[in-house]
């Protein structure tokens, strides 16, 4: 006869515990398994190809970022159109952890410095299309930028050197500007900094909200 | 690399065939023509972005349907929190980049005429064609249950009317009552995509049928995104409590204890390979899949049931000149994903426009995304980028990973709205 696999049933508590067990067993036999598999392989890691092309590697993000990097949203952010010098950057500390992501980091280690360098080459050349947020003006917002943004971002932020915000997917530009505020991420810039910390320091993390607002509202 | 007799003939075979009339037929400007067997996520993507690469080739995609439901995002159908309107994509977009798009049924394609024929009676003729069938099932694994008795007891595997059954058998739900999922074996169509519907219905039931119980029954001992789903369960659903909305029965490896060997469809009951009877008030029955019927036809597929293909350019290993890309595909070290299709389509397209050029295709770049939705503001993810190995032997992982466990909530809500903007974009890159 044979014996029902108990463990593997997760249901009531007890079984649970055996359940989490198995999975472990599993785990350590299957690591067990690979490990000795690569000491026996004479080539544990294969060579692999490099060399993709700006187009071939630039491709592949348009099933998050948009065909030629122009997302429809509602939250990832466009990429056509960045300053190669701000892609390059972004990514770098998107590797380092340096700049908070949820997914981008993991992707990004994926790539080298000159791949990394090709793809902002590629996406430098696509245009910028404003995105489509439904979001009402902000009159607060507005002034907010005059006085600590549009030094650097130019033309109510609508200027393409390093980012244009004024355009830019609303949820993604909150997050990331939440995420300074919060010191989840690193402003890299010595300038910037100063000045975002003076906006909050001056105006409240509410600040980012208006700014925001005003960011979303462009329409075309 | 070795090369095998048979591969061998065929390659000098095919190599005389171009010198006596291949040469003659370029040098006069003819138009290259690729015929895209299959308008799903693979073949879609495959045929735009040859167009936008090379616009001189001439493109034409058969597809049997006039719409295509993505199987994607199809559990938010299931636990209502989007329309099957919104998974449904046409083929307008793809005619705007001049893709002649083929209302019709392949039913075969000579590989040595390189003419691809259709139900309706045409013949199409190829310098290149691409295979992207998708899936099919191996009904004669489940004893009881076939493709009539899926119109009662769905799969929803292919997402549209099965999912819209599927939906309609759980609001008719009574509260208290029983939903058994019965996933695959190993290999399958989207790899998490089980256990999000088992989440997606949790999420439906917890709020409008509280007293209702899903259990899964898994030919598998473990799956995808495995410690992920099961936390989230617990966050959401009281997995592992007495009032667990979840219960997930595995399989210990190479048993078949909780595998479903056989359906009642008039007793609503599933029978286990250890004899367990399990009573359903909605059963969805997943069978273990194969390749579409046309790679069967058309001798693209080997022993597993799959394509073997080139990994640099998916041209099959089997025939010549035709490439097979998706989920048909063995593109070893890459999952059965839409993403993964996606990414493939576009190696693939990238390699016909140089062959067809005269050129060598150039080295390909593959990544994969995966975004499973556990419940409300609660989002998984696996990513990878991948290069390939330099002997061609395989699709290799260079960095990527899991979502980490100890994510914030504000991560696991972030994550839902990129797999939404995930959805909106590559569909967009699909079809628009």
């Amino acid at each position: 006869m044979r014996i029902k696999a108990i463990v593997l049933t997760a249901a009531a508590t007890a079984l649970v515990v055996g359940c989490s067990t198995a999975e472990k067993a599993v785990d350590k036999a299957s690591k067990a398994a690979s490990s000795a598999a690569a000491k026996m392989a004479p080539k544990a890691k294969p060579k692999l190809l490099s060399g993709a092309s700006a187009a071939m590697l630039s491709n592949t993000c348009a099933g998050c970022h948009g065909t030629n990097g122009a997302s429809g949203g509602p939250a990832t952010p466009t990429i056509a159109g960045l300053e190669e010098e701000y892609f390059v950057d972004v990514m770098n500390q998107f590797k380092s952890g340096e700049r908070y992501s949820t997914i981008m980091g993991r992707i990004a280690k994926g790539y080298t410095d000159d791949e990394i360098k090709a793809m902002a080459g590629h996406f430098s050349k696509m245009e910028f299309k404003p995105a489509l947020n439904q979001t009402a003006r902000s009159a607060t917002g507005a002034k907010l930028h005059d006085e600590y943004c549009e030094k650097c971002h130019e033309d109510g932020g609508t200027d393409p050197e390093g980012i244009v915000l004024a355009g830019q997917w609303v949820p993604y530009i909150n997050w990331t500007m939440w995420d300074f505020a919060n010191g989840v991420s690193k402003i890299a810039d010595k300038k910037m900094k100063k000045k975002f910390d003076a906006m909050i320091a001056e105006h409240g993390k509410k600040s980012i909200t208006e700014l925001v607002a005003f960011y979303g509202s462009r329409s075309k | 690399m070795t090369i095998s007799r048979r591969r061998f003939i065929q390659t000098t075979g095919l190599a005389t065939v171009v010198g006596a009339v291949g040469a003659p037929y370029i040098a006069m400007g003819a138009t290259k023509k690729v015929v895209v067997v299959g308008g799903g996520t693979g073949g879609a993507t495959a045929a735009k972005y040859i167009r936008m690469a090379d616009p001189s080739i001439e493109v034409t995609l058969i597809e049997a349907n006039p719409h295509y439901y993505t199987c994607y995002m199809s559990n938010e159908v299931l636990s209502g929190e989007r329309s099957l309107d919104s998974i449904r994509f046409g083929y307008t977009g793809l005619g705007k980049h001049g893709v002649k798009v083929v209302n019709d049924t392949v039913t075969g394609i000579d590989a040595k005429a390189r003419t691809v024929k259709t139900a309706g009676g045409k013949t199409f003729h190829y310098d290149r064609c691409i295979v992207a069938p998708g899936i099919d099932f191996k009904w004669d694994t489940i004893e009881g249950y076939d493709a009539n008795v899926a119109e009662k007891i769905p799969h929803a595997w292919k997402a549209g009317p099965q999912t819209a059954l599927l939906r309609r058998q759980l609001e008719s739900m009574r509260d208290g009552g029983t939903v058994v999922i019965c996933p695959p074996g190993n290999p399958f169509r989207c790899p998490p995509g089980p256990y999000e519907r088992a989440s997606q219905i949790a999420h439906y039931l917890k709020h409008h049928k509280p007293k209702s119980k899903i259990i899964i029954l898994d030919p598998k001992p473990k799956f995808s995104k495995m410690g992920l789903f099961v936390q989230g369960w617990k966050d959401l659903y009281g997995y592992e409590t007495p009032n667990s909305m979840i219960e997930w029965r595995g399989s210990a490896q190479g048993s078949n204890d909780n595998a479903v060997v056989k359906v009642d469809a008039g007793n609503m009951s599933v029978t286990t390979g250890f004899d367990d009877v399990v009573k359903a008030d909605v059963l969805n029955v997943i069978p273990n899949q194969k390749a579409g019927k046309i790679a069967f036809a058309a001798g693209l597929t080997n022993d597993s049931g799959w394509c073997p293909i080139n990994l640099h350019t998916f041209e099959s290993t089997i025939h010549p000149n035709i490439h097979v890309i998706g989920d048909a595909s063995i593109a070893k070290g890459m999952p059965k994903s839409g993403y993964a299709a996606n990414s493939e389509a576009k190696v693939c397209a990238a390699s016909i426009v140089a062959l067809l050029n005269g050129q060598e295709p150039g080295t390909p770049a593959y990544v994969n995304t995966c975004y499973s939705i556990v419940g409300k503001d609660y989002g998984i993810s696996v990513a990878a980028v991948y290069k390939l190995a330099e002997d061609g032997s395989k699709i290799t992982k260079v960095s990527g990973g899991l979502t980490p466990k100890n994510a914030s909530a504000e991560a696991r809500k972030r994550e839902v709205a990129y797999a939404h903007s995930w959805f909106k974009n590559i569909t967009s890159d699909i079809f628009g």
